[in-house]
Order: structure tokens, then sequence, then C-alpha cells
């Protein structure tokens, strides 16, 4: 009786198996990519399937540089249709798709997205500059002329006007994308501020970015994962520690936490959006165009991205925390995309 | 003089040194029950405040606050043409009617930006349940009839407590104005808390009202059957040979050597194994539970043979001897006596394996589970999450009502662990024997 048990079970797997190779047609679009624009491109998927006429597109979240590679991998229809990015494409990514046989892509830019520094309300609000973080939180920083490491143990060390507190920040490990715009936003921003450091620049970029780019790891800096609530409910249990992530997180725990004023502008939604704050980035989504009209959707799906409802100033995807464009690149952005005009790089 | 006499007498278990000595290793005796104890302690303590802490913020995952409005079906606004074509029902803007009704009872509401406000009091889902109304009856077009709407999850929050009512407006997601409408609503009666049928019925949803684990348990589902169906058969024949039959030598040594370092590499290595056989190879559809299944196959295989093969150890030889005394060939000795004997020791080993790939996520990443499915699926190559990664997901979200939502489907998670434990512990007391 075992003997046929197994066989049954047996003769079932194979059976499955071979039923589910055929399914290779597509119905329903397959989007991968950036964990930040993970919560966006949800919203939009949903909103799309509920109206009915087409299936929920499967959205992947596998990390900027991750969902580039899937995308890039061909263009047959078992690689994704869509990518999400928090950082533009790099040229050399550019060339491995069109390696693989993907030449026509699709630049979609959907929105701004602000990084802060924030601690807890219980604790004295945080005015910082690009500079102070830089010396705060860089592996090696000019002293009287000569980069040491970093001798800082406190913000008053770094800056008499600070609280006298201990140096405590949590912030993203280097796999997440926020840490990439951060560093190159605030910290170069920062250390391009010291003479000695410009001139470096000029003399040799890579020695330079090595400077900038580099996180102290002497416990001033931790590493608190990629979830942003987690530094969320930390900060709360601890009101001398400053934590770093989206502003999103920010908006939806504005009764326990505030934002840093860095370079003299507050984090709020209206000084991102307009540019005033100095630490944003932008995200963008990649359409294969070969796709387009192969699998059932891809048109549509930019156009519900693209619509006022979702990326518009009053739009949906700003209640998730969105920073739109402004309007005349909003008109822009979705003229282009809807016609498809293919990627170009500088 | 006594002292002399003492120190003469007192040998072997009566002399000082042996007492004193008995008294040391009772002292470490004690010393050794209290750490013990105390680990223990430590233990359960480590583990009341993990059950505390999630079922303190989860419970109120199974309860959704409601409010019910007066909602007229106007045929203005969902037929115009009055022909009742399902077609155009199914598209119509059933938005419009719960906006209508929200109007229609805060009539001094007019600003643009006030009226977003007051309609992000009702969930986005309404007009779905709106639609679903219609569509089963179109006869209540043109009526007015009181309905019950899912609440937005601010106002839910609210309710819940998880909104302090007292801090500075500027720090509050809920303004001042919500919370007056929301009292307003309160006082009548409109606003109830009902249990959450919706968390076990809905598919994923970026709207924390309206998310649900459905799609991850029948995710989660399929592909443990696939799993099953694939490990528990090639793992007991591997099991049954390996014991039963091979000849011992080298090579079998060196496999038996691999299978057990096999059990202890890292869950990754099976996601990445997964995506190179199972997705560029055999090109399976990605995010299907029918791969899930094969990669945690593979990864509870050794777990499973492992557990096969104590049992069937266990099984006392002179069954085997007997069995072949009387001529019985060696197949029928395994299948007829040794296998049905080992049975509850190889099914207490599955199991255990199974709650272990239940709990799995790190293999899934690579062959694509970890994403946002709103659709349960319904065959096992659809695309689907399991209940970890659904957990991970709602985690790593801004909005503050998937903190319980969270907790809630980690309730759920822990409670299908201990079932499944639980039925292997019961399978082991009503068949094991003992010899």
């Amino acid at each position: 009786m075992l003997n046929k048990t197994f066989s049954l079970a047996m003769v079932a797997t194979v059976a499955s198996v071979a039923f589910a190779g055929q399914a290779l047609a597509r119905d329903q679009i397959r989007i991968v990519g950036s964990s930040t624009v993970f919560p966006f491109s949800t919203a939009v998927a949903e909103a799309f399937g509920s109206s009915g006429k087409f299936k929920t597109p499967v959205v992947e979240s596998t990390g900027s540089g991750g969902g580039l590679k899937l995308f890039c991998a061909g263009a047959d229809l078992n690689t994704p249709d869509m990518t999400n990015a928090s950082r533009r494409i790099k040229k050399s990514e550019v060339e491995n798709c069109a390696k693989n046989g993907v030449a026509d892509i699709t630049e979609v830019k959907i929105g701004f997205d602000g990084i802060v520094l924030a601690n807890s309300k219980t604790a004295a609000p945080l005015n910082l500059t690009k500079k102070q973080i830089f010396m705060a939180l860089a592996k090696q920083v000019p002293v009287n002329g000569k980069l040491v490491d970093n001798p800082y143990k406190t913000w008053k060390d770094v800056d008499p006007s600070l609280p006298d507190i201990r140096i405590e920040v949590l912030g993203p490990p280097p796999t997440s994308g926020t840490r990439d715009a951060f560093v190159e936003l605030a910290m170069e921003g920062g250390a391009k501020e010291f003479e000695m450091l410009a001139e470096l620049k000029k003399a040799d970029k890579k020695a330079f970015k090595a400077v900038a780019h580099t996180v102290r790891e002497d416990g001033a800096y931790i590493e608190a994962g990629e979830n942003d609530n987690l530094i969320v409910q930390k900060l709360e249990s601890n009101a001398d520690a400053v934590g770093i992530f989206g502003f999103s997180f920010l908006d939806q725990n504005a009764d326990k936490l505030q934002g840093a004023i860095v370079g003299g502008v507050e984090p709020t939604f209206e000084n991102i959006a307009d540019g005033k704050y100095g630490i944003s980035r932008s995200l963008f989504f990649y359409v294969k165009d070969s796709h387009v009209g192969q699998v059932p959707g891809i048109k549509e799906f930019i156009a519900e991205f693209t619509s006022e409802k979702a990326f518009g100033e009053y739009g949906y995807l700003t209640e998730k925390g969105l920073i739109p464009l402004t309007e005349a690149e909003r008109e822009k952005v979705r003229a282009d995309a809807m016609a498809l005009v293919p990627l170009k790089l500088m | 003089m006594t002292d002399t006499q003492n120190d003469v007498e007192a040998t072997g278990w009566r002399s000082d040194k042996f007492i004193a000595g008995l008294a040391k290793r009772k002292r470490s005796e004690r010393r050794f029950r209290l750490t013990g104890l105390l680990a223990i302690l430590t233990a359960l303590t480590l583990l009341g405040i993990l059950l505390f802490s999630i079922f303190s913020t989860g419970y109120t995952a199974f309860i959704q606050t409601y409010i019910t409005l007066d909602v007229t079906f106007s045929e203005s606004v969902i037929d115009k043409n009055g022909a009742r074509d399902p077609a155009e029902l199914r598209a119509a803007n059933y938005n419009r009617l719960v906006q209508d009704a929200l109007r229609k009872k805060f009539p001094e509401v007019t600003s643009r930006g006030d009226l977003r406000t007051l309609f992000s009091l009702v969930s986005n889902d309404a007009s779905q349940t709106l639609r679903e109304m219609v569509e089963k009856d179109p006869g209540l077009i043109g009526k007015t009839v009181p309905v019950r709407l899912l609440a937005g999850d601010d106002v839910d929050m609210v309710r819940k407590g998880y909104i302090d009512r007292e801090s500075a407006e500027e720090d509050r997601r809920v303004k001042n104005e919500e919370l007056v409408w929301l009292d307003a609503l309160l006082k009548e009666g409109a606003v109830s808390t009902h249990f959450n049928s919706g968390f076990f019925t809905n598919g994923d949803s970026r709207e924390p009202e309206k998310a649900g684990i459905a799609g991850a348990m029948v995710g989660s589902f399929y592909t443990l059957i696939i799993t099953m169906i694939i490990a528990f058969p090639i793992g007991v024949m591997t099991a049954i040979y390996l014991e039963e039959f091979a000849p011992k030598n080298k090579l079998n040594d060196l496999i038996e050597v691999n299978i057990n370092n096999l059990a202890a590499v890292p869950s990754i290595v099976f996601g990445l194994l997964g995506l190179a056989i199972f997705l560029n190879v055999a090109h399976l559809p990605r995010s299907a539970p029918l791969v899930g299944g094969l990669t945690l196959a593979l990864m509870t295989l050794p777990t499973i043979i492992i557990a096969a093969r104590a049992a069937i150890r266990a099984v006392p030889d002179s069954i085997r001897q007997a069995a072949l005394g009387l001529g019985a060939s060696s197949q029928q000795a395994a299948f007829h006596h040794i296998l049905p004997l080992s049975m509850p020791g190889i099914l207490t080993g599955t199991i255990i394996g199974l709650s272990q790939a239940l709990g799995e996520t790190a293999p899934l990443l690579m062959i694509g589970m970890v994403a946002f499915i709103a659709d349960v699926p319904s065959t096992i190559s659809d695309p689907a999450t399991v209940m970890p990664v659904q957990i991970y997901l709602w985690a790593d979200s801004s909005e503050r009502a998937f903190v319980e939502k969270t907790s809630g489907a980690i309730m759920v998670l822990l409670g299908f662990l201990i079932l499944m434990n639980a039925f292997a512990i019961v399978l082991r007391k009503k068949f094991e024997r003992r010899w």
C-alpha cells in the first residue's frame, strides 16, 4: 500500500512540473527593484489591478542594483518588464542590458524621496550643516591640514553650538540605496566644504570619494539594517540617538520624532518638493520597450503611474510619502513615458 | 586526649576530610541545580517577553473599525442610461457614492482640502464593497440604505488608541477637524468595531485596513504541499536504502558525511541552487509556490533523511532477523516490518522539517517570492508569497497601522507552527512503540 502511495505522489509531482513548465506566456506584469520605490509601485499596482481590466502586477523588492541585474538579464518573457530604482541607471548597466539584447529602455522619473536625520521628540531638536554631518560620521576627517581618524566623540566636539551628547547615529547598511544616497548627498556635500578635500577632489577624484564616502566604524555609526521601522523604535527608546531614514517614516511618526534641520532647512514636504532641502534624491522606474504589446497592460500601467491622481501633487502616492515633481516636469515625464522615448545617457 | 582518639577513629567515610568533601559536593550540586533553574527561568522570561510584545500589539489586528453611512445608490451616478449593463455597473464610479454620503452627513465641509480629509475617513475599499452590493442586487439602484463601510487606517488607529489625541495637532496624522467629525459619528453610533474577517480572507494590500494574509496562507500551503510531496518520498527512500541495502564502503560513507553536512548549509544557498536549476535551466515560472516548494524540498531533504535513518536504526534487529528467518526478502522485511515500525519517528522528523520550511524566507528571496502579490493564488504556478515573507514586508512598511498587522500575522504563523508540532507529538505518542 505504501508503495502505491509513493508512486502516486511521484506521478503527481512529475505531472505538476510538466504542466507548470508550459506557463510561459504571461498575462501579468512583473516588476522588480528598489525597496524605496516598492511602496509606491505596489500602491499603483493595486489601484491598477482593482480597476478590473488587468491582473494586479507582481512587484518584487530586490533593491535597485539587484532589480537592474534581473531586468537586464535578457529580453525574453521570463525577465521582468519593469524595474524600480532609487538612483539613475548606470552606464555599465545600460551596456550590460544592450549586451543581453535589451536595447530600448524607457526611463520614467516619478518624484523625490527626502532622507532625514531625526531624533526623539523628548530631546532637543538638532540644527546641522552638511559639514557637521561629515565631521560627525566620516571615518577620517581633516584636522589641522591632515587626515586623521575621526576624533569627535560628542556632538559638542564637532561644533560648540551642538549638544553635549555622545554621537550615536542609527543608519542603513552599505547595501542600501538610502545609504548610497546619504553618503553622496550629505557626506560628500560636507566634505567639499573642507578646502583640503576640495583640492583633493580636483587632483584625485577616487581618493576624495574614498574619504567622503567612508563612514566611521568605531561604534558611533550603528548599522541598523534595512528596516526603517526598527530605527524609529530605537529612537523612541533612546533620546540621545539620531536616525537616518526616508521621509515617509518621519511623516508617519511625526508625533514621536522630529527631523533635524540641515543647512538651515527643515525637512518638510514642501521644502523637499521645491528642492530647498539638501538631502533628497530622484526615484525612477525603467520599462523594457520590447515587452510593451507582448505583456498586456504595460502602457496602461505607465499611464496609471504618471496620472495626476497617482503621482500628482494631491495624488495617492503623496499620501504614501512620495514627494512629487513640479507640474511642468510631470507633464514632460508623462508625455515622454507614454511615447516610450528611449533612454539616452548624457 | 579525646582529640587524638577522634583523629584515629575517624577514617573512611567518617573522616573530617570526607565530611568536608561531602559538604563541598552537596554545595556544588545545589549550585548546579540553581544554575539550571536560572537558565530555564531566563529562557522562559525571554519567551514571555517576546510573546507578550507580540500579543499586546497584535490582538488589535483582529478587530477593525467600521463606519455606517446612509448611501444613496443614485442612478445618475452609477447607471446613467439605466440599461443595467453589467459591464457598465462594474466600471462605474462608486467612490462618488461614498463621497456624496459623507458630504450629506457633513454639509458644512466645502473647501477642497477639507473634503479630501473628510473622504479619507472611509477606506477606499468602500467603493469595492458598494460595487459588489450592486452587482449582487441591481435592485438597490435608486434606493438609500445604511451600509457598513471599512474606516480609513488613521480612524482605526485613533479608535484603538495608537494615536494620542492629546498631543499637539501638527504632530498628529489625524487633525482636529477629523477628530470632530469622528466624534460626531461616534455620538450617532455610526462607528462600530467588528471582528476583522478580511484579515483572513483578503490578499495583500497597500492599505493596512484592507490587507489580509489569505494570499500568504494559501501560498504557504501550496509551497508546503510541494515540499512534502517531493521531500518525503525521496527522503524516506534514501534513508531505507542507506540503512537496509547500501553496502558499507567508502562511497557510502562519503554520501553519509555529505548528507549530514547539507543539513547545516545556510538556507540562502539552497535559494541560489533553486534559482540556478528551477528558474534558469528548467524555466519554471518565477515567484510560484511550485518553485518555492521544490527549493524548500532541497533544504528539508537532509533533515528528513537524518530523522528517518535514526528512526529506522531504532527498530530492533530481532524484528529484521525474524522476518528474514521466516523467508521474507530484504525488501519485504523493509516494507512490511521496518518501515511501519519506524513511521512515527519518520513522520515526526518530517513535520519538524516542514515547520522549519514554513518559517523560511531567505531561499525564497532568490526565486522571487519576496514580492507584493495582491491576488490570492489559485494554482501552484501562480505568483504567491508565504507567511514569513508577508510579515517581513509589512514590518518594512511605513504606515503605522501595519505594526499591529505584522504582530497579528506573526500570531497566525506561530499558531500554525504550534499546530504542526502538536500534530507531530500526537503522532509520536499514538504510534510510538518501546522495546
